[in-house]
């Protein structure tokens, strides 16, 4: 009995304990909190990481700078977990108890959508999220756009369109085999539009085979791929699995041309079975612009690894965010929102404008590995 | 009827009713705001989930990781049926009730049949109610829909907006949790048989399964509008703090009634001892399927709640993994005890989602899973039986009947000495 | 006319037919159902033979990996009745410490750097054998401190206890792996101890036919010739019948003579046959056949195996008879962690990545198939094993790739329902 007793005691304690936690004010020399969300925790918590270590290190250099609107930047870090419900509880969380009214996140899109619900409800929150491609992310559907969500990255149509465009112009391709996991939505909107560009410029696809995030053997699905000997093997995943996949082509001496999206770009990719392939990315390292190389420069004396495309865009995110709000010249969420809208800004990955869609207007590059290095091929404006 | 009400009984429903009225002030005052509201409707829907555990495993002794499963049929079901009501297409309500009916009725019709056959394998009846669920949603889409749905459209559009809505939303929570039960049929019948561990690595792999099958709605299942794993928006936001309360509250009633019925010590003997349970003519089999989907029923009802909270469904959400969830709290709470069901999966909610994240400092968001399973083994270690063992609160803790007089007077007689007449 | 409840009652049950033609009926819907799935692969075998053969292959070498794991599964689950789910990050464990083993300290070139003269092959061998040891001691070690600290306290509590504290202890290795200063959250390429080699028909000599069918050969006749004598009473013949040495040939023998032999002459077999197999499978093979006998060896022939199936089968008892139950248990813990470990070292030198996630999937794979084969039992673990990569393969091939898992656990249950104890499974005891 007693130790029931206590038990109460301890939960009573618990939830005095999250009651009585205290909510900020909003005081004008209050430094300026920003939220990041992103999934630091279960199998995609090393994008999480990548995309919590690029948007840290814009907030760091623009408090370097002074901040922003003469006040301190404040980032506040939640694990969402890539998951719907423990989205909403930490956008929730630092909407409600800490009072953020600006977020950067999430990376999945499977989060972005929830917290992207709870942003609109509540009015006066901006949300940005980095690496979310899925199209209702900005834009319910209804079809109208969320008045306070942007994104930094491009939507699947664009890069898929881009690559099949590349396949079969300049590859000379006839043949696809396309591999997608079939529960990632941004593999998933990837591979059908890359599909369908291919199928309607005239290319065919020849193998069209869906996996799980869990599965490491893709054995079975590349003898299918080696009996239909394809030109061009489309594999728009993470680097992760990419190397995987990559690995087990060769081995079983496929040799098509490997081709992916911007999951590719990290120091991770393993050069060495990818080599030949081409990916669609937002920059490329060689890019002379100053701002490029001031970029890898610090990420690398900060974290000790090239950036990969995660990285890049929750920089590159935090800045826009940053820049709207120095130009807009109040930390009101809303007119934020409207001058972001109208902005351009120039961003590692580009020079970028939103379109009516909140959707970033950007050119793409395409990028081959290539002895181990990383070439620059083309730039592809939109 | 006033007197048959027990004074715990009148204690706990005034009670309850107390708190339903406050949290409702505190909502619509402000008070709690959206975050603590999205952790006690969370806390209400997996507390809901674990109870269904509980009877399944707590009471009846048939270690399952399913629930999860059952979960997401339950709000994939309801959200499909709330959603196509809000784009003007009752073709939901119509097929998801009919279909659940019709099947119903053909299962029911099916057990009479089966009843006049002796010596009929586990393994008949369930290709026979498999075809039966088939040929039931196989009518209700092909005959029902097209001749139903009009009018059932026009009947609700008829209606006041927010009283065709209730209606609906209710319609689609009945759905989801009859759904949810018909399958947890189907897919018990023959994996019941297998005994407890088999049976647990079977319901884990009916989660897989169902997780699979969310990640292909678009494409395998004929779902377009839930978009597979790119996640189904536009689901109407449309659960309040009445309908989790409520809901809540028919979970536990149901289940605390079913507890104290007959049936319901069928249901613990079951566990206590299949083969002495059978010996005093309890049909065991049966007994585990009624356990098996009442528990089913309640996850598809939480499932309803939570997807109409959430707006948004993804099968990531549904992962195996998260299966475990429901495992922990119920014996975290101790098996067999509703209360302490109750109990852990507040305190689990509050824990992993309040405390850890409010409480953690900036640097260390990552601890969070690296803590709580620290807890977990550490209460595991210090409390084998969970935090409330078996005990439960009056108002849920059954009592025992009263003796036989004659037992009654042997019992006194016993006790107090014979004072010499 | 009045009938009494007795007569009524009888009437009843005369009434009621038999159901012997309901259960043919949906018996035969079954069979269908099964036919339909026979049909499917022997169409997808007859129209594309070669593809068909290089999935069977393909299939092979995932069952040997988990055969591996599930080994180590069976005999916890034998022993101490635990569906150990942190058995699937000890395997990660065993991979990580082979990593950090070769990329940080290059432990696989030991040899070179000792003796500089030695021959490449040489050295390569030795330096993975010690690879594979350390891991496997590092993971036993583990498994046996998790059973020390987090199994043991709650061995005369209920099941469910130990149950969660598995569950916990997976989460906690799991998510303590990712923190950075641990391991790391990040999927990293992992550097093999030896390079991957593929072989096609011309890679394999007849030689390497003729030894295999050779080995193959010479275990048969010897395991006859002893099989006979052992008949007649000899008693040597008896225990050489059943050594080790002799069951690993065959096996070996077997499984090499016909996959070599069905590589080197596919060229012949058709037009445009390009059979694989790469040196990794190999290995897999030789080693998860090798540990697969080892451990039959172990369990049956050697005093401590002797006390682990005592163990198994009854505690008190064992205890009672003087063996000492704990350290029984915690030798188990040791061997079949033992085992994850060098599965984790193949599989990571296999598919080239190492996470810490890597051992979930794997872990619960290995788990089914050690329930398919007969849960406790280590030729069915091993059986089993095989059965699983081959559904999992064959249905990725040519039914439905989405729904491969979900194959593959229907598997578990249909294979449950026709045989509740698994292939090689002893009837459950009746305990009343």
């Amino acid at each position: 009995m007693r130790t029931r007793f206590l038990w109460t005691v301890v939960l009573i304690a618990m939830i005095a304990l999250v009651a009585c936690q205290p909510g900020g004010g909003g005081g004008e020399a209050e430094p300026l909190k920003i939220a990041i969300l992103a999934p630091l925790s279960g199998d995609v918590a090393t994008f999480g990481q990548s995309t919590r270590d690029g948007a840290l290190l814009a907030i760091e250099e623009w408090n370097a700078k002074g901040g922003v609107l003469g006040r301190q930047i404040e980032p506040i870090v939640e694990d969402s977990q890539c998951n719907a419900e423990a989205a909403v509880s930490a956008a929730n969380k630092v909407i409600n108890q800490d009072q953020v009214h600006f977020i950067i996140g999430e990376v999945c899109s499977s989060a972005s959508i929830p917290i992207s619900e709870v942003v609109m409800s509540k009015g006066n929150v901006l949300q940005i999220s980095p690496t979310s491609t899925n199209p209702q992310v900005t834009v319910d559907e209804n079809g109208n756009t969320k008045s306070m969500i942007f994104r930094a990255c491009f939507i699947d149509p664009f890069q898929g369109k881009v690559a099949a465009k590349f396949a079969l112009e300049e590859l000379g391709a006839q043949t696809a085999a396309v591999f997608l996991d079939q529960g990632n939505d941004y593999v998933r909107g990837l591979a059908e539009f890359f599909r369908d560009s291919f199928e309607a410029g005239g290319g065919q696809v020849v193998v069209w085979e869906t996996y799980t995030a869990e599965d490491q053997d893709f054995s079975a699905i590349l003898t299918k791929v080696k009996d239909a000997n394809p030109d061009i093997l489309y594999l728009p995943d993470y680097y992760s699995t990419v190397n995987l996949i990559a690995a087990q082509a060769r081995e079983m001496g496929i040799t098509a041309i490997l081709m992916g999206g911007d999951g590719w770009d990290s120091a991770d990719l393993d050069r060495e079975v990818t080599d030949g392939g081409y990916y669609t990315n937002h920059y490329s390292g060689d890019d002379p612009r100053p701002i490029v190389q001031e970029w890898v420069q610090k990420y690398k004396d900060k974290y000790g690894s090239e950036p990969d495309a995660l990285a890049t865009l929750a920089y590159d995110a935090a800045n826009i965010l940053l820049q709207a709000i120095e130009k807009a010249g109040t930390d009101d969420a809303v007119k934020v929102a409207e001058t972001m809208a109208g902005m351009e800004f120039d961003v590692v990955s580009g020079h970028i404008s939103f379109d009516e869609y909140h959707n970033p207007v950007k050119s793409a590059v395409i990028l081959q590995v290539k002895d181990g290095e990383i070439h620059y091929i083309a730039t592809v404006s939109p | 009827m006033v007197q048959r009400l027990r004074q715990p009984s009148v204690l706990f429903l005034v009670g309850s009713l107390l708190f339903f009225v406050l949290v409702q002030i505190l909502l619509s005052v402000g008070v709690i705001n959206p975050y603590w509201r999205g952790i006690l409707f969370w806390g209400a829907a997996i507390t809901m989930v674990s109870l269904g555990l509980n009877l399944i495993y707590g009471f009846n002794g048939q270690f399952s990781l399913g629930q999860y499963g059952f979960y997401a049929i339950g709000a994939y079901a309801s959200a499909d049926v709330t959603y196509r009501y809000v784009h003007n297409d009752a073709s939901g309500v119509v097929v998801l009730i009919g279909g659940c009916i019709l099947t119903l009725l053909l299962m029911w019709g099916l057990s009479v049949f089966l009843r006049r056959f002796y010596g009929v394998q586990t393994i008949t009846s369930f290709v026979f109610n498999l075809l039966a669920t088939v040929l039931g949603f196989f009518l209700a889409v092909r005959f029902l829909s097209p001749a139903l749905s009009g009018p059932m459209l026009s009947l609700l559009q008829s209606l006041p907006q927010s009283i065709a809505q209730q209606i609906v939303f209710f319609l689609a929570l009945l759905g989801g949790a009859a759904l949810a039960g018909i399958v947890s049929f189907l897919f018990g019948i023959p994996v019941l048989e297998l005994g407890s561990d088999y049976f647990g690595i079977a319901t884990l792999g009916f989660t897989i399964i169902i997780k699979v099958l969310a990640d292909n709605t678009d494409t395998i299942l004929p779902f377009p509008e839930m978009k597979g794993a790119r996640g189904m928006v536009g689901i109407p936001q449309w659960t309040t703090w009445p309908w989790v309360f409520f809901s809540f509250m028919f979970v536990v009633l149901v289940m605390r009634n079913l507890l104290h019925s007959s049936t319901g010590r069928a249901i613990v003997s079951v566990r206590e001892d299949e083969r002495a349970a059978e010996l005093v003519g309890i049909d065991v089999a049966n007994t585990k399927i009624l356990a098996f989907v009442v528990g089913s029923v309640f996850a598809g009802l939480a499932g309803g709640i939570r997807a109409h909270d959430l707006a948004f469904l993804h099968p990531q959400s549904f992962h195996f993994i998260q299966s475990f969830n429901p495992l922990i709290i119920v014996v975290f709470g101790g098996l067999g005890s509703m209360t302490g069901t109750i109990f852990a999966g507040f305190a689990w909610i509050i824990l992993l989602e309040g405390v850890l994240r409010l409480y953690l400092p900036q640097g260390f968001e990552t601890w969070r899973f690296v803590i709580y399973p620290l807890i977990l083994l550490l209460m595991m270690l210090l409390r084998p039986e969970g935090l409330m063992g078996r005990y439960e609160i009056p108002f849920l803790r059954q009592k025992l009947p009263p003796l036989r007089k004659k037992v009654q007077q042997a019992i006194k007689a016993a006790v107090t000495p014979e004072v010499a007449e | 006319m009045a009938t009494t409840p007795v007569e009524r009652t009888n009437s009843l049950i005369l009434h009621r037919r038999r159901g012997v033609v309901l259960n043919r009926i949906s018996q035969g819907l079954l069979a269908l159902a099964g036919l339909f799935v026979i049909y499917v692969l022997g169409k997808a075998a007859v129209g594309n033979p070669d593809v068909f053969l290089q999935q069977v292959l393909n299939g092979l070498q995932l069952g040997f990996i988990y055969a591996l794991i599930a080994l180590g599964y069976t005999m916890i689950y034998g022993i101490v009745k635990l569906i150990n789910f942190a058995h699937g990050d000890v395997f990660m464990v065993g991979a990580f410490t082979s990593f950090f083993a070769i990329s940080t300290a290059g432990l696989h070139r030991w040899p070179q750097m000792i003796w500089p003269g030695i021959s490449e092959s040489a050295a390569t061998v030795i330096g993975t054998v010690t690879v594979i040891m350390l891991s496997m001691l590092v993971a036993g070690f583990l498994a046996v401190v998790m059973e020390r600290f987090a199994y043991r306290p709650l061995r005369n509590m209920p099941r469910i206890a130990a149950l969660i504290t598995a569950i916990g202890v997976s989460f906690f290795l799991e998510y303590f792996a990712q923190l950075p200063f641990v391991y790391t959250n990040n999927y990293i390429t992992y550097p093999r101890p030896f390079e991957i080699t593929v072989f096609h028909a011309d890679a394999i000599s007849p030689p390497v036919m003729i030894g295999a069918w050779v080995v193959l050969l010479a275990s048969a006749i010897a395991y006859a010739v002893f099989a006979q004598l052992d008949r007649k009473g000899v008693q040597w013949a008896a225990i050489w019948r059943r050594h080790p040495l002799l069951q690993f040939g065959l096996l070996l023998g077997g499984f090499l003579a016909v996959v070599m032999t069905l590589i080197g002459t596919a060229p012949s077999l058709g037009e445009g046959w390009d059979l694989t197999i790469s040196n990794i499978t190999v290995v897999i093979m030789i080693s998860s056949i090798l540990l697969q006998v080892m451990l039959q060896y172990i369990v049956q022939r050697t005093r401590m195996g002797k006390a682990m199936r005592a163990a198994a089968y009854d505690k008190p008892t064992a205890r009672l008879m003087g063996i000492n139950v704990d350290w029984v248990i915690a030798a188990t813990f040791a061997l079949g962690g033992g085992l994850a470990g060098a599965a984790g070292v193949l599989y990571a030198t296999a598919y080239k990545q190492v996470h810490h996630l890597m051992g979930i999937m794997p872990g619960l794979k290995a788990f089914v198939a050690a329930v398919i084969g007969g849960i406790g039992s280590i030729p069915g673990a091993f059986v089993g094993a095989l059965i699983m990569g081959q559904t999992e393969v064959l249905s990725a091939g040519f039914i439905s790739t989405p729904m491969r898992d979900a194959i593959a656990f229907s598997m578990l249950i249909v294979v449950l329902l026709i045989r509740p104890q698994g292939i090689f499974g002893e009837p459950p005891g009746e305990k009343v």
